[in-house]
């Protein structure tokens, strides 16, 4: 042992993995960017503007009420706010305005993650608080959906219309059939691909799959959440429509219209927010497919993704409480 | 290919010694042979300052029903008994033995041809086993004679040789299976008689295809044991998972394998119960892997107990001046030492020695939630809700958590992307829930 | 005009009905506790540190009115003063204890003791401690973590970044015993107040050969016996190669400091010495 070179003791293991938090939060960016490249083609400029504010923003009051309020080291480039920071634009239209925009960071990263803790003790998804702090403060601006395609140069001045979720709702409420309102929607193909209206992030179920598929591959996520939750809603809105066609839309509009594969495969999913246990993940999925659709179907908004993962999000420590994993040898009381 | 189910690790393998063949290190010039050289009761000096001992010697007897005997490993003088610090730096008692020669006791065979003594009964294999020291060599260090007295009401149905050696950079065992095969299935074949079972099993990584193939050739001419090889995954070694991998049984939580009708010895053990029935020669030396990336000379060293760790290091070439840690065992369970010189005991299975860049922790942050501890966890336990709980020091709650049911094998801390030092605090939690039981009971 | 009528009567019946349930579920589901203890919390501190053996000053309280005497009961925050407001209100008599204060039993700072290895875990005292002996060449000296400085629930003891030994503040220290209990050396001790908070103490806990001892740390006690042979009072018991004196037999003479040739042990809040021959007389105001 040379006198300069202490040998170092710690606590067994002596070897870990590679993985990190900033290696996760990265991955995620990555399993993102298909979803932002079809935003980029569909809303064009408005896109750009909305996801460059919404991280430079989440970044910038990570940084500032971490280093300036809570007097913490920040650890800006663990990727987590930039997440947040894109996940929110994800669920708002290209042509919200740009204060707008950074006040839902300042909420989403604020109130819903650093005065909770920071990195790891917030119970909500930030984004999503973000987004329904949003759209209860300005409900005209958050619901006034950019038409795809026609929107592309332009941003706060961009042609708006309705999404189809919203077309279903309102034309169900005057009585139409969903036979006839179905040639208002765009083609299934269409939307699969993304050319409809909506957020930034939700259009495009094509985009949002390759991610999804991406992140299981890299073991970011498991299929628990999302399959349960997507599951659950084909079963509720696939009985509704085999009683009655006329009055509920069939599975296959519900998966591809909305925020719900957004919402299942990236918001669900926030490692932080959700279950620790697969069993747990399950019961969690189902409560958001079930609230999605109840609010879908019956409720005042006609879409409910939010909520019900935000609902969920607040139930998620009852869960762990009672669902936990099944031990090595465990003895069970009745021999 | 079986294997356990639930949790598991691969950390990388780094078998870099795996090519060498056993080489028997020189005898050092003092010895320092701790009293507590096994799990249980410290063993009783029975020689005094000044004694000449020989070796092979009892220098030490078993002071309980969980001890073991302690015998000398060198020829010489008693120089002195007296706390010496060991691998932790805590000072324990140990005799310290000044080297002259190498006698060795007349009646020990130290010849190499393989002897397979029949006539032995049950209990005169217990008896010697239990005279002649024998403890656990995988690393545990439990008395090997409490091992194989059943307690009554329990039955042993199937013996377990455990060849796993999941830990990285180890290859001691490896290149015992290799080197010793035969002398190994016989040491088999007295413990199922001492139990008593017909069947062995041999549990070999498949990461050894060598040592598979060489002792499935070998067991053929042993009837009632068998080589299964298993996939590998850490901590596919640990009793309870190989266990689990073979016969498909789940010991019970704070039960013992004996519960589930199996025994588990290390081929080690093995190695060691023949040379004593066979070869009359008590443990006091044993095969230690050194091993490191920056090493001259990476080997499987036969070395007496009580030699220095510093005349290990020397002989495969010095320490390098990368080093940041060197450890007494493998990366996933080992320690990490102060110093070099304490001594070698029956329960080192091998020295890592690690760079410097490779021994940092990282930064430790805020647990992410992700779960990744609990998919690791072999034992279903839930790590990231057991480190808080410690960190709040509610034991009580820790106790109920089922703490205690923690092996300790370190997959938690291994895969935590936060770099949480896990198993820190379950450790803490672990003695603080022992001593809370410990005042109950009284 | 009617339907504030309305309003504010249905409101009022809704808010009698349940401050009515209210009255009645508190009366159904009342405990019933000796309203002494709740007299004797009131004198209490309140600082529910656990000093006096129970989980909380209620649960202290409630001894107190449960058992016959105070022979046992002591709560060190509020002390002797405290005791006899407790007796007071109780009508029993009040016992007096020797007022106390937590000593550091060691001064292996940086110079005195050598590093020999980098500890890199969990930066606690009780984590070092189940992992090895200490980064020191001491294996009984102060790990210097803060254990101790985080037990403490009145900001009485911290560490002293350069020395990495703790230090305690006299005045705010009222013996709760939390340091005591949370080092896991068993390098603190609470020994007898004296007046102006004047201290002689064997500043080493350790238990080695006296030689090992020297080398592990330039200040430690070596067994020697010097300071037992002087000491006129039959204070000072040597066991393990470790002296230890008896602060209620110390009469503070301070000759055992003059003869220990390590320095050991250490005199504090004493004025300094007249004569300055000696290079053993070491005259420290201050820890360490």
């Amino acid at each position: 042992m040379s006198a300069t070179n202490l040998l170092t003791v710690s606590h067994s293991p002596h070897e870990y993995t590679s993985e990190s938090v900033q290696k996760i939060m990265y991955r995620v960016l990555i399993a993102m960017l298909p979803a932002f490249a079809v935003s980029l083609i569909f809303f064009g400029l408005g896109a750009l503007i909305v996801t460059a504010v919404a991280v430079v923003s989440c970044m910038l009051f990570e940084y500032l009420i971490a280093r300036f309020l809570l007097k913490i080291k920040p650890s800006l480039w663990d990727g987590s706010a930039a997440v947040t920071g894109v996940l929110l634009a994800f669920n708002v239209p290209s042509n919200l305005p740009v204060w707008m925009i950074v006040v839902g960071s300042l909420v989403a990263i604020g109130v819903a993650k650093m005065s909770f803790g920071g990195l790891g003790k917030n119970p909500f998804n930030p984004a999503l608080a973000g987004r329904v702090f949003l759209l209860i403060s300005f409900p005209v601006q958050m619901t006034s959906w950019p038409k795809a395609v026609e929107s592309r140069f332009a941003y706060l001045d961009a042609t708006t219309g309705a999404t189809p979720l919203g077309i279903l709702k309102e034309g169900l409420k005057n009585g139409q059939p969903v036979s006839d309102l179905m040639k208002d929607l765009p083609e299934y193909s269409q939307m699969f691909l993304g050319n409809m209206s909506g957020s930034l992030g939700e259009i495009s179920a094509l985009a949002l799959l390759i991610g999804g598929l991406y992140l299981i591959w890299k073991k970011v996520i498991t299929w628990h959440i999302p399959v349960s939750i997507l599951g659950t809603v084909v079963l509720f809105t696939g009985l509704l429509w085999l009683i009655n066609p006329d009055q509920y839309a069939d599975p296959l509009f519900h998966l591809l219209a909305g925020g719900i594969m957004l919402g299942a495969i990236f918001m669900a999913t926030d490692m932080v927010t959700s279950p620790m246990t697969p069993a747990g993940q399950i019961i969690f999925g189902i409560g958001i497919g079930f609230i999605t659709c109840l609010i879908r179907i019956f409720g005042a908004y006609p879409e409910g993704v939010s909520f019900a993962i935000l609902i969920m999000n607040a139930l998620v420590p009852l869960i762990d409480k009672y669902v936990k994993p099944k031990r090595f040898g465990e003895v069970r009381k009745n021999g | 290919m079986k294997a356990f189910r639930k949790g598991g690790v691969h950390p990388a393998e780094n078998k870099i010694s795996t090519g060498s063949s056993i080489l028997d290190l020189p005898v050092p010039g003092l010895v320092t042979v701790h009293l507590s050289q096994h799990l249980g009761v410290p063993a009783q000096p029975v020689v005094d300052k000044g004694d000449s001992v020989r070796t092979g010697q009892l220098i030490a007897k078993s002071a309980g029903f969980v001890s073991a005997n302690i015998h000398s490993p060198v020829s010489g003088t008693v120089q002195k008994i007296e706390p010496v610090p060991d691998i932790t730096g805590y000072p324990k008692m140990a005799i310290v033995i000044e080297v002259k020669g190498d006698e060795w006791v007349e009646t020990i065979d130290r010849t190499d041809t393989i002897v397979r003594p029949d006539k032995l009964s049950r209990e005169e294999i217990i008896a010697r086993i239990s005279e002649m020291g024998i403890v656990g060599m995988g690393g545990a260090t439990f008395p090997s004679h409490v091992k194989v007295s059943v307690p009554k009401g329990k039955k042993a149905e199937i013996l377990i040789i455990n060849g796993v050696e999941c830990e990285p950079y180890l290859t001691s065992d490896h290149r015992l299976m290799l080197e010793k095969g035969e002398e190994i299935l016989i040491g088999a074949g007295f413990l199922m008689r001492a139990l008593p079972v017909d069947q062995a099993v041999i549990g070999i990584e498949k990461n050894k295809p060598d040592a598979i193939e060489h002792l499935r050739k070998l067991s053929s001419g042993y009837p009632g044991i068998r080589v299964e090889p298993l996939k590998v995954k850490y901590p596919q070694g640990g009793e309870k998972q190989l266990i689990k991998a073979i016969t498909g049984r789940e010991v019970p939580s704070g039960g013992l394998p004996i519960d589930v009708g199996a025994v588990v010895h290390n081929v080690g053990t093995a190695f060691a119960v023949y040379e004593a029935i066979a070869k009359n020669k008590p443990l006091f030396e044993r095969v230690v892997t050194v091993t490191g990336k920056s090493l001259a000379k990476n080997a499987n060293f036969k070395v007496r107990i009580g030699t220095p760790i510093s005349s290990l290091i020397d002989a495969a070439g010095g320490l390098p001046d990368d080093t940041g840690k060197v450890i007494s065992g493998g990366p996933m369970m080992g320690r990490a030492l102060p110093g070099l010189n304490a001594p070698v005991t029956k329960g080192t299975s091998g020295i890592v020695v690690m760079k410097a860049n490779e021994s940092v922790r990282k930064t430790v942050m805020n647990c992410i939630r992700c779960a990744r501890c609990a998919s690791a966890c072999p034992m279903g336990l839930e790590p990231y809700f057991l480190m808080s709980l410690g960190d709040a020091r509610r034991w009580e709650e820790m106790e109920t958590a089922r703490a205690l049911d923690c092996m300790e094998c370190g997959s938690c801390s291994f895969t935590c992307p936060s770099n949480r030092p896990l198993l820190d605090y379950i450790r803490i939690g672990k003695t603080n829930v022992n001593r809370i039981l410990k005042a109950r009971k009284s | 005009m009617n339907t504030i009528v309305i309003t504010i009567i249905s409101l009022s019946l809704i808010g009698v009905l349940a401050g009515v349930i209210l009255f009645l579920i508190a009366q159904k589901f009342k405990v019933f506790e000796d309203p002494r203890i709740d007299d004797v919390e009131a004198v209490l501190p309140g600082a529910n540190c656990g000093g006096c053996g129970y989980p909380g000053c209620r649960n202290f309280a409630d001894s107190c009115v449960r058992s016959e005497n105070l022979d046992s009961l002591f709560c060190p925050v509020g002390g002797n003063d405290g005791m006899v407001k407790v007796a007071a209100v109780l009508g029993r008599a009040a016992v007096a204890k020797e007022p106390t204060v937590a000593v550091v039993r060691c001064s292996g700072n940086p110079d005195h003791r050598m590093r020999t290895a980098r500890y890199d875990s969990a930066p606690t005292c009780e984590i070092a401690s189940g992992l090895f002996a200490g980064d020191t060449a001491c294996s009984y000296g102060c790990l210097g973590l803060g254990d101790c400085e985080a037990a403490c629930d009145f900001d009485a003891i911290h560490m002293n970044p350069v020395t990495l030994l703790p230090e305690v503040i006299d005045e705010k220290c009222n013996s709760c015993g939390a340091c005591v209990r949370a080092c896991p050396k068993k390098i603190i001790e609470l020994r007898k107040r004296n007046k102006k908070d004047r201290k002689i103490f064997v500043s080493c806990v350790n238990q080695d050969k006296g030689a090992t001892a020297r080398k592990a740390c330039s200040v430690a006690c070596i067994g020697c016996k010097a300071c037992q042979k002087v000491c006129e009072y039959d204070a000072i018991t040597i066991e393990n190669f470790l002296a230890y004196i008896d602060p209620v037999k110390c009469r503070l003479c301070r000759k055992c400091v003059e003869v220990c040739p390590t320095g050991s042990i250490l005199e504090i809040n004493f004025p300094p010495r007249k004569t300055a021959e000696s290079e053993l007389c070491l005259t420290e105001i201050s820890p360490n």
